[in-house]
């Protein structure tokens, strides 16, 4: 390989690059132990998880309940969706679960209580998130409430709407056979469809790994290796062709869970690709720094707590669907936990400034697991909210520990 | 240190003119009738001991405090900096003593911040290029741009400061203590890049402590005590007239070797 001249990012003799496979390897350990964990602690878990529970009741792992787990890890997956992004900026949202249930009520009152066609109806639920969540941020900004205040006291008020909505029927239920209930419950991909999905993000990784690649060498800059960029999308195409194949010998993918995953991959582009992500990390790593540089923080601000609150409400809606009703007990109970605390497990930090959108789609599988393989094992809710407060509070443990480490390690 | 004309006319307009600006803090008055002009390819150095004001004033011209009273006139035109993003606008670009980096984020996102290229679809290739190729601008040793800054030492936290201010082609650059969390060759580096930006016809607001940089780069020096301006002084000024200017003292540690000096010059005199 000849070279004109070296590399703009390769000017330093004193910092060491990682080069091909095992460079690329080495690096990633050296990562893990500065305590940039990545999504690595939940990997493990899950395989813990995974193999405690199939040890004790081998129906866990079939492809059935698994689909089961899908359909679950969908509703509050999108709620915690919206949780990924006021952590982000180091805020808090706990009136999630309430506002799901709004949500859910809004669908059932509007929809079925008074014939409105059901777009128009769930539009209404994330057109009330949208404007709860801006009460949020305004109250933040002109007022400078805590988030951890306002939306503690959004929690009250929104559950007390939700009662008040659904009034002294205290349940709604939607018609079973419905498109919506369908969608909630039944509908799967068809084989050939989810196999095609399987396939395209090993081929996004490809062409878009090339082409950076392409571009950086025509700039001058250091590239990947094309080696290491194609063993990683080989692994991602196996792993995802083997999990569709074993979903397949079930009931197949869900489209609600499509749907999930689907918002995933926005908000994961909006979050890494966009100015606005950008913005979100900056606000959430120094807010200060951030004004300064002419970000408008107040409208990051909203824009997040709007995105939470309706990510809240949709999953709501689709909570109702899931479950065919709309009940006073809807968005209660474990729900907001579970939301904050998926967030939390997949590697958002608490403390603001780092966080992805595939947090919420892993933290939400280690909880749903837990959740489904407990009730397998016929144990009583109680014991359940035990073990899911003891994972909750092991997630911030890691995230605490990491982030020293990160601090002693100069990573931030 | 590079002896310079006295009374050296500034080379073209006016570009920023300050008039009894105010700024109070509930009591206090942080700054109290304030004025300031700035031409363009002029190196104008503001000077003064701790609490008098000079970081706020600093503050005021960033946006990021409002004056309490005064007027700013920018290129002719009266104007009102209600945020940083208003200045930035105007061609106000300001390196804060504090820097104001995002420690979780790598340098080109720093660098970048708020003035992404390609708002839906971040150009990370070209700016990571454009971002090296300020940094080599500015002779910076950083190691790589994709590490956080928090790995990153002061003197490479200030140059991606000083690189990021230099991004947008301001008209007027502020400086609040750029080089005091230099070492030897950064700091003459960091002098060298004013230097540069003077020959551009910027404006250049540099605020030290360290009267050697000062004087090797100022074309003015403008003394504040307690919020009020104290003098505008040449770069040959002596160090006497400068410390009692800043103290307010005209009887200090400088004033007395300066006059032990003198004393003993006349003595040898004498004794000629």
């Amino acid at each position: 390989m000849t070279e004109p001249k070296i590399q703009l990012d390769r000017g330093d003799s004193r910092v060491t690059h990682a080069t091909g496979l095992g460079g690329t390897i080495r690096a990633f350990f050296n990562r893990v132990k500065a305590g940039d964990l990545g999504s690595l602690p939940v990997v493990v878990g899950l395989a813990i998880i995974w193999s405690v529970f199939t040890a004790l009741n081998p129906i866990f792992l079939s492809p059935n309940n698994l689909v089961n787990l899908l359909f679950d890890c969908s509703t509050v997956g999108i709620i915690a969706l919206g949780i990924v992004c006021v952590l982000m900026l180091g805020e808090i949202d706990l009136s999630v679960g309430s506002m799901s249930g709004v949500g859910s009520a809004m669908v059932g009152v509007l929809w079925v209580g008074q014939g409105v066609p059901l777009p128009v109806a769930i539009g209404v639920a994330l057109g009330l998130g949208a404007l709860i969540g801006a009460a949020y941020a305004t109250l933040r900004n002109r007022l400078g409430m805590p988030s951890f205040v306002s939306t503690l006291s959004g929690l009250l008020a929104l559950l007390g709407l939700q009662l008040y909505m659904l009034g002294s029927t205290g349940s709604i239920n939607l018609p079973y056979g419905s498109g919506f209930v369908n969608f909630g419950q039944l509908l799967m991909m068809p084989a050939w469809l989810s196999y095609a999905l399987a396939l395209v993000p090993g081929v996004v990784m490809v062409a878009s790994g090339l082409r950076t690649n392409a571009r950086r060498r025509a700039a001058n800059l250091s590239a990947g290796s094309s080696g290491g960029l194609l063993l990683k999308a080989a692994i991602t195409t196996a792993v995802l062709v083997a999990v569709v194949a074993y979903l397949n010998l079930g009931r197949g993918l869900p489209w609600m869970f499509g749907l999930f995953v689907g918002l995933v991959v926005v908000m994961d582009y909006a979050l890494t690709r966009t100015q606005w992500g950008r913005s979100m990390k900056a606000v959430g790593g120094n807010a200060e720094a951030a004004r300064r540089a002419g970000i408008n923080v107040r409208r990051i601000y909203i824009s997040a707590f709007m995105l939470c609150s309706m990510f809240a409400a949709l999953g709501g809606v689709m909570s109702s669907a899931r479950l065919a009703s709309a009940s006073q007990q809807a968005g209660t109970g474990d729900v907001n936990l579970n939301a904050i605390a998926a967030a939390v497990i997949g590697g958002t930090s608490l403390f603001g400034g780092r966080g992805s959108a595939w947090a919420a789609l892993l933290g939400i599988i280690v909880i749903q697991s837990i959740a489904n393989g407990l009730t397998l094992l016929n144990l009583s809710s109680s014991l359940r909210y035990m073990i899911t407060g003891g994972v909750l509070a092991i997630a911030v443990i890691v995230d605490s520990l990491a982030r020293q480490s990160r601090q002693s390690h100069g990573r931030a | 240190m590079a002896h310079r004309p006295t009374g050296r006319t500034p080379r073209g307009e006016v570009l920023l003119s300050l008039r009894g600006i105010s700024k109070n803090f509930g009591a206090v008055s942080a700054l109290t009738g304030i004025d300031l002009d700035v031409h363009a390819g002029e190196v104008v150095a503001l000077v003064g001991d701790n609490g008098a004001g000079k970081s706020t004033l600093v503050k005021v011209l960033a946006g990021v405090h409002q004056p309490t009273s005064g007027t700013i006139t920018f290129q002719g035109r009266p104007v009102t900096m209600a945020s940083p993003s208003a200045a930035l606008d105007l061609g106000i670009a300001t390196v804060f003593q504090d820097l104001a980096l995002c420690e979780n984020l790598d340098v080109v996102a720093n660098i970048f911040l708020g003035q992404e290229l390609n708002p839906l679809r971040l150009d990370e290739v070209a700016m990571e290029v454009r971002a090296w190729t300020l940094l080599h601008e500015l002779a910076a040793r950083i190691p790589s741009v994709r590490e956080p800054i928090a790995s990153l030492s002061g003197g490479q936290r200030q140059t991606v400061a000083i690189a990021r201010s230099l991004l947008m082609d301001p008209r007027i650059i502020m400086l609040d203590e750029p080089t005091a969390a230099l070492g030897v060759a950064q700091t003459a580096e960091v002098l060298n890049l004013v230097e540069r930006v003077r020959e551009k016809g910027l404006g250049v607001i540099m605020i030290s402590h360290n009267m050697e940089d000062v004087r090797a780069v100022a074309d003015r020096i403008v003394v504040l005590r307690l919020g009020r301006n104290n003098g505008v002084f040449t770069p040959d000024a002596s160090n006497q007239e400068l410390v009692g200017a800043i103290t307010g003292a005209t009887d200090n540690a400088v004033s007395r070797r300066e006059g032990r000096i003198q004393a003993g010059r006349a003595q040898a005199e004498d004794a000629l």
